[in-house]
């Protein structure tokens, strides 16, 4: 089976690609240019692409399909009506499958179902990955705000956090918030000694 | 206690209503609280339509046609109680073309542009190399404007040129790398690729046909059956928000928000330009201001004609090469649903036509027509090649079309 995976994010395409590894009898390409998408997959020929619902290029992809079925092998997103669940999973998943005609519901079937895990999977990997993020920037600006305290006045680092822990409480606010108040506030004094008027 | 309703949407100026329903509480006040849910193909929001991701979507009307008819999908029955605009497309030609084509620094008349294009069409199609123009879907008005257009002007769509999908996004880079030599799209992005110089606008759609329906608001019959109320609700909302909209005073502020991340992503200067009905049709020229660019409320914009389903249906058999099909023609009249837009409005200050169904492009000046409710004046909504669409026959309105 000839597997094309469409997505313009390299690092989910692997990880697509390395959960396909494991099943019998796959051949997969992957393809992350959109200059060109069309005349790939017709170079590639292939029984199955999986591309991700956010990708711009899906009417380009839907349209040459459309077409290919006046063509020999015809190649489609529904190849069961009746299997709707399976469909309505990957669009969960964020993924879209296009079936050639022909192909037996048992070949096509675990195939999915490992795209719509690892497309999940890398979902999740993304939250995570933006939580750590969003938490290592507040943990930056935080230390920014004690570092402002101390310089500022003269605390030490225990006190320069306790006073922005007590100010969170009394506001009803997240620490980080209020470090962000504090540099903020510093950087536009900051401007306005250097400054003009 | 707020009904919930989730709107699908594309990126683009004409998905102003559900985003300005819900920006200025007009949606809140009605008691419906909306989720916009973006997205980057139309492939894309009508999936998450069928699987129930989404309520309702903007979307591209002969699109609600089509899936109702089983065309590209397996066949759902959509309904379409709302029309978000009509107008607010244009053709942009690579500069090279458009300078041979176009009148220099306005926007010149359909058939004579049309003449001066068919002769290029002639000289490209003896060098082996035929023009190729981009639009955004098969099913689409874009595309059915540009074959309309082109096949008045005895150019034959599929024959004489090619025609290809290309999303809206990435239409300024098929014209400046050569992919296409021209494209059919809505505001932004003609203006887009007139401001990065690989184009010049030629055409608005709305030369063409003066009132042709653009954007519905679709959604699945079951849907807008269970959720009728919140619908009408909906309706009522989006009503506000078009007469919010075309009112000059809040134009910065509308592009402001419509210019926003979330939506549309994009320069409030280009979406301040289309909202007021001004383009600039070639980099370093003059702005020119056409009226009814746009069109999201005046004159009823937002009631579903069954007329227009209807042909719309003409134009899907015209090019897909279907047989005609009474019983496919009865289906997409009843996508369009004028009963719940009544429903929604009556006893509101809003006009409803008396009919539900008209000739379409019969009228060249301003005509005053029968209401259900309040006053209606219709203006000038004919086709450049002064043919009219009866829909008491739609067999005969094919039949004379230019063979193709």
């Amino acid at each position: 089976m000839r597997i094309a995976i469409v997505d313009e994010s390299a690092a989910r395409a692997s990880v697509i690609q390395e959960g396909l590894a494991s099943l019998d009898d796959c051949e997969i390409f992957v393809v992350t240019e959109r200059r060109g998408l069309v005349a790939r997959i017709g170079e590639i020929a292939p029984d199955i692409v999986l591309m991700d619902l956010g990708n711009p290029s899906r009417d380009v992809l839907e349209e040459y399909f459309a077409v290919s079925r006046a063509l020999a092998r015809p190649i489609a997103m529904f190849v069961d009506e009746s299997d709707d669940e399976s469909i309505a999973a990957s669009i969960d998943a964020g993924v879209s499958a296009y079936v050639v005609d022909g192909l037996s519901a048992n070949r096509i079937k675990p195939l999915i179902d490992v795209a719509v895990r690892r497309f999940n999977a890398f979902a999740r990997l993304q939250a995570d990955l933006d939580e750590a993020r969003g938490r290592l920037a507040e943990r930056e600006t935080i230390d920014k705000a004690k570092r402002i305290l101390m310089d500022g006045r003269g605390l030490t680092e225990p006190k320069a956090y306790a006073e922005m822990r007590k100010a969170a409480m009394d506001q009803g606010r997240k620490i980080a918030e209020i470090a962000d108040a504090i540099v903020t506030a510093h950087k536009l004094m900051a401007n306005n000694q250097t400054g003009d008027a | 206690m707020a009904e919930e309703l989730t709107i699908g949407f594309l990126p683009l100026v004409d998905a102003c209503l559900p985003i300005l329903a819900r920006e200025h509480g007009f949606a809140e006040e009605e008691g419906v609280s909306l989720t916009l849910v973006k997205d980057t193909s139309w492939a894309t929001v009508l999936d998450r339509l069928l699987y129930g991701h989404s309520d309702a979507a903007h979307l591209v009307a002969p699109l609600a046609i089509a899936t109702t008819l089983g065309r590209g999908r397996p066949a759902q029955p959509l309904s379409v109680p709302f029309v978000l605009g009509l107008n607010g497309n244009a053709i942009t030609l690579k500069s090279d073309i458009a300078q041979r084509v176009g009148a220099s620094g306005r926007l010149g008349d359909p058939a004579t542009v049309g003449a001066a294009l068919a002769e290029v069409v002639r000289e490209r199609k003896d060098a082996g190399r035929p023009l190729r123009f981009g639009v955004v879907h098969r099913y689409s008005s874009h595309n059915y404007m540009l074959r309309y257009w082109l096949a008045a002007c005895g150019i034959r769509p599929d024959r004489d040129v090619e025609i290809a999908t290309v999303p809206p996004p990435f239409c300024a880079d098929a014209l400046e790398a050569g992919e296409v030599d021209g494209i059919c799209v809505g505001e932004p992005w003609n203006s887009v690729a007139v401001e990065r110089g690989v184009g010049r606008i030629v055409l608005a759609t709305a030369q063409i046909w003066r009132r042709g329906v653009e954007k519905v608001l679709a959604l699945r019959e079951p849907v807008l059956a269970g959720k009728r109320d919140a619908v009408e609700r909906l309706i009522r909302a989006m009503c506000r928000a078009g007469r919010h909209f075309v009112d000059p005073e809040n134009w910065d502020a509308n592009a402001a928000i419509l210019a926003r991340a979330d939506y549309l992503d994009g320069d409030p200067v280009l979406i301040k330009r289309a909202i007021s009905d001004r383009l600039l049709l070639a980099r370093g020229g003059e702005i020119v201001h056409f009226p009814d660019f746009m069109f999201q409320y005046r004159e009823a914009a937002n009631f579903p004609w069954v007329s227009q389903a209807e042909w719309l249906y003409t134009q899907m058999v015209r090019w897909d090469g279907m047989a005609f099909d009474p019983a496919d023609a009865v289906r997409a009249a009843r996508v369009f649903r004028p009963d719940v837009y009544r429903s929604a409005l009556i006893g509101t200050g809003e006009p409803l036509p008396g009919a539900s169904s008209k000739v379409e492009g019969s009228l060249r000046q301003k005509t005053p027509v029968g209401t259900q409710q309040g006053i209606m004046t219709l203006e000038d909504n004919g086709f450049f090649d002064g043919k009219v669409f009866d829909p008491a026959d739609l067999a005969g309105y094919l039949a004379a079309l230019d063979p193709t």
